[in-house]
C-alpha cells in the first residue's frame, strides 16, 4: 500500500475535517438553544470517513448517504450555513428547510441524498452506478452506511446484484460498534458485518481504519479505480466511533468508559494532526488551518441564524417535476 | 376491419416504441428478458434491445425499484416490472419513503423519471396473494402518479405518457384484461395523463370505473339499454392525476352516480371520488352515490367464491337498478 498524499493536501483535508467538526458542535449547541427542532444524528468522529472518500472521488461521481449524513453533504461541497440553515428551519436551508437534518442534499455537487430508512439507498447507489455504465461516463456511485444496515434486505440485495451486473460502486460501512443504542456484534452473526458478509456475494472487501483520513483516502482511491476500470464492487468497512450518542436525545451511557477513552484518544483529528507534524508540516500551519476552520463555522453560524424563515408558501411546491402539487382537476 | 392487438402485446409494444425512441430507457425486472415475462408483456425486447437494456433480475423487488430510483436520479428513464402488485409490499418502502418524497424533501434538487409496471387484479383464480387491485394503496401517498389502462390503445398511449413524464409513474397492467382484444394504437399514439374517457355516453346515470371494472359497466349498461336507460361510462384511465372534471361535468347531466372499483370498499379509491362529488357536486344529485367495491375480505381462490367478492357484471347491473330507482 502506497501512501501518496502530500503535506498540502493533507493540510486540505485536515482543515475541512475541522470544519465538519465545528458545524457538528454548533449544531448541538443550537439544539440545546432551542434553534434546532427535531432531531439529529451528529457524525463528530466520523470526518475522516466523509473527507478521506471524498478525496478520493472525482467531482462527477456520486454519494449517497444516511441520516447521519452531515458530514458527506458537507465533503462533498454543502456549504456549513446551508446545512446550519436547513437545520434551523431556514429559507436558506440547502434544501429549503422541507428536509431536516436526515435529510440533507447537495445534487449540484452528485451528493444525491441522506437517506432515514435504514439501507434504502444502497440499491439506489447500485442504480447510479448502472446508469454511469449506461451512459459510459465513467462514475463511480459510492453507498455510505452505519453497521446496522448490514441486517436489513436491501443491504443484502443491493450487494449481490451489485456482484452480479459487476457495477461501478462502492459500499463503505461506517462501522461505529453500534446499532443505535446496541451493540452490533450483540445482533450480528458476524465480526465485522459488512466485510464478512462480503465473500458471500463473491466482492472484495477489507477493514479499515477509518479514523485516518490517510487510509480512508487510499483504500477508496483503490476501490474507485478498480470499479473504473470495470473490475466491480468493492465493500470497505470502515471502523469509527460516534463523539455523540445515537441522536439528540441519546446520551450514550451503554458505552463503557474504557471504551469511549479509547476512542476518543484515536481522534481522527488528532490522527491527521500527528501525521502533519511528522511530515514536517509547521505548526503554526496547522493552527492556522484551526483558525480559518473556526472562522468559517462562525461565520455559518452568523448567516444562519441571520436567514429568513422557511417561505409558508414552499410548503405546496416541489411534489412534481412542474414544480407544483396538484394532484386532480 | 381495424387491426386488433391484444393488452399483452399493446405492454411490449409501448415499451418498444419508447426505447426505440429514448436510448435512456431501460427495462428491469424478473424474467422479463430471456422469459419475454411472465405475462408475456415484454417479449422482444431483449432480441431487439439487448441484455444491457433489458435486465433480467434476482428475486429483489426493493433492488428492482431502487435501482430504478437510482439510475432514474441520474439521467435513465428506467421502466421497472414487479411481477404481480401484490409484490410491492415487498418493496412498498421506495414507494411510500423514497420514490415519491426525495423531489419534495431536497426542495426539488433530483428528478426522478420512473415507472414501475406491475400485473394487477384478480378474476383468474390466483387466490389472496396474486391476485389484489392495489391502485389505491399507491393513490393514499402524495407524489406518484398512478395508472390503471382498460384498453390496449390506452396501454400503448399511456406507457408512453408516463415513460415520458418527469414524475414517477405506478402503470397497473391488469391480468384480467391481458388476453383482451382491441384496436392497435395508430404510430406516435400517446394519451395525456390525467384525462378519463367518456367510452359511452348517456344521459340517465353516471357509471366512473378503472381498468377491468370498464367492461362490466359497459357490459351492464348495454343490458340496461334494452330497458330504455341511458347510462354514461366513464374510464378514470388515472387515478392521479385525477381527472374530477370529467365525472363532474357528467354528474351535472345525469344527476346520479355510481362507482365501480375492483379494491375492497375500505379504504378504495372510490371514496376519494365520492367525497370530491359530495362536496363539490352536491346540488346536482337526484340520488346518494353509490360504491360498488370488493367485500372487505382477502380474495379467495375459488371461482364461484371470487365472484362472491368482486365486481361482476350482474353485481353492476343491479347496483344501476337500484340507483335508477331511488
Amino acid at each position: 500500500m502506497t501512501i501518496s498524499m502530500d503535506a498540502g493536501e493533507l493540510l486540505r483535508l485536515y482543515e475541512q475535517m475541522l470544519v465538519i467538526r465545528g458545524t457538528e458542535k454548533a449544531a448541538h449547541d443550537l439544539f440545546l438553544a432551542g434553534l434546532v427542532k427535531g432531531t439529529t444524528h451528529l457524525a463528530a468522529g466520523h470526518e475522516a470517513v466523509a473527507v478521506g472518500a471524498s478525496a478520493a472521488l472525482r467531482p462527477d461521481d456520486y454519494v449517497f448517504a444516511t441520516y447521519r449524513g452531515h458530514h458527506h453533504a458537507m465533503a462533498r461541497g454543502a456549504s456549513p450555513a446551508e446545512c446550519l440553515a436547513e437545520l434551523m428551519s431556514k429559507a436558506t436551508g440547502v434544501c429549503k428547510a422541507k428536509g431536516g437534518s436526515m435529510h440533507l442534499t447537495k445534487a449540484s455537487a452528485g451528493m444525491l441524498g441522506s437517506y432515514a430508512i435504514v439501507g434504502a439507498h444502497l440499491p439506489m447507489a447500485a442504480g447510479a452506478a448502472w446508469s454511469a455504465r449506461l451512459r459510459g461516463s465513467g462514475q463511480v456511485a459510492v453507498a455510505f452506511f452505519g453497521d446496522g444496515a448490514t441486517n436489513i434486505g436491501a443491504f443484502h440485495e443491493a450487494l449481490n446484484l451489485a456482484s452480479v451486473w459487476s457495477l461501478p460502486v462502492l459500499f463503505i460501512c461506517e462501522n461505529n460498534l453500534y446499532m443505535e443504542y446496541t451493540p452490533i456484534g450483540s445482533v450480528t452473526a458476524a465480526d465485522h458485518p459488512a466485510a464478512d458478509r462480503a465473500g458471500g456475494y463473491r466482492l472484495p472487501a477489507e477493514v479499515i481504519d477509518g479514523n485516518d483520513v490517510v487510509v480512508v483516502a487510499d483504500a477508496v482511491a483503490r476501490a474507485a479505480e478498480r470499479a473504473r476500470a470495470g473490475g466491480g464492487p468493492t465493500v470497505l468497512e470502515a471502523m469509527t466511533y460516534r463523539h455523540f450518542g445515537h441522536s439528540r436525545t441519546d446520551p450514550a451511557t451503554y458505552r463503557p468508559a474504557d471504551e469511549v477513552q479509547q476512542w476518543l484518544s484515536r481522534d481522527p483529528l488528532d490522527v491527521a494532526r500527528g501525521r502533519l507534524a511528522a511530515m514536517g508540516v509547521p505548526a503554526a500551519d496547522i493552527d492556522a488551518a484551526s483558525e480559518r476552520a473556526g472562522a468559517e463555522v462562525a461565520a455559518a453560524v452568523s448567516a444562519a441564524r441571520a436567514a429568513d424563515g422557511a417561505d409558508p408558501a414552499e410548503a405546496l411546491t416541489d411534489v412534481w417535476a412542474d414544480g407544483g402539487h396538484q394532484w386532480r382537476t | 376491419m381495424a387491426d386488433l392487438i391484444t393488452y399483452r402485446d399493446a405492454v411490449a409494444e409501448g415499451l418498444a416504441r419508447e426505447m426505440r425512441r429514448d436510448s435512456a430507457v431501460v427495462c428491469l425486472g424478473e424474467d422479463i428478458g430471456a422469459a419475454g415475462g411472465v405475462f408475456k408483456t415484454t417479449v422482444g425486447l431483449l432480441a431487439e434491445f439487448g441484455p444491457e437494456r433489458v435486465r433480467d433480475t434476482p428475486i429483489s423487488e426493493q433492488a428492482i425499484v431502487g435501482m430504478a430510483m437510482g439510475a432514474a436520479m441520474t439521467g435513465m428513464r428506467p421502466v421497472a416490472e414487479i411481477m404481480f402488485s401484490d409484490f410491492l409490499a415487498c418493496c412498498w418502502d421506495y414507494l411510500a419513503n423514497e420514490i415519491p418524497k426525495m423531489r419534495y424533501m431536497t426542495g426539488g434538487q433530483v428528478t426522478i423519471p420512473l415507472v414501475v409496471r406491475t400485473a394487477n387484479g384478480g378474476g383468474l383464480g390466483f387466490g389472496a396473494q396474486h391476485s389484489q387491485a392495489v391502485e389505491n394503496w399507491a393513490l393514499a401517498i402524495p407524489g406518484l402518479k398512478v395508472i390503471a389502462p382498460s384498453t390496449p390503445a390506452d396501454v400503448v398511449g399511456l406507457l408512453a405518457a408516463a415513460i415520458r413524464s418527469d414524475d414517477p409513474v405506478v402503470f397497473f397492467e391488469h391480468k384480467g384484461l391481458m388476453a383482451g382484444r382491441g384496436a392497435a394504437p395508430p404510430p406516435e399514439h400517446i394519451v395525456a395523463l390525467g384525462q378519463a374517457a367518456i367510452v359511452r355516453p348517456g344521459t340517465d346515470v353516471t357509471v366512473v370505473a378503472l381498468a377491468a371494472t370498464v367492461p362490466l359497466a359497459l357490459a351492464a349498461a348495454d343490458e340496461l339499454a334494452a330497458d330504455g336507460v341511458s347510462a354514461e361510462v366513464i374510464d378514470l384511465r388515472c387515478l392521479v392525476p385525477l381527472d374530477m372534471a370529467t365525472v363532474l361535468a357528467s354528474v351535472g347531466r345525469t344527476s346520479r352516480l355510481l362507482i365501480v372499483e375492483e379494491n375492497p370498499y375500505q379504504g378504495g379509491w372510490g371514496g376519494t371520488v365520492a367525497s370530491i362529488v359530495a362536496d363539490e357536486g352536491f346540488e346536482s344529485l337526484d340520488a346518494p352515490i353509490r360504491r360498488l367495491a370488493a367485500e372487505c375480505v382477502p380474495l379467495p381462490f375459488a371461482d364461484a367464491l371470487e365472484d362472491e367478492v368482486i365486481p361482476t357484471t350482474a353485481k353492476v347491473t343491479a347496483a344501476l337498478r337500484r340507483l335508477l330507482d331511488y
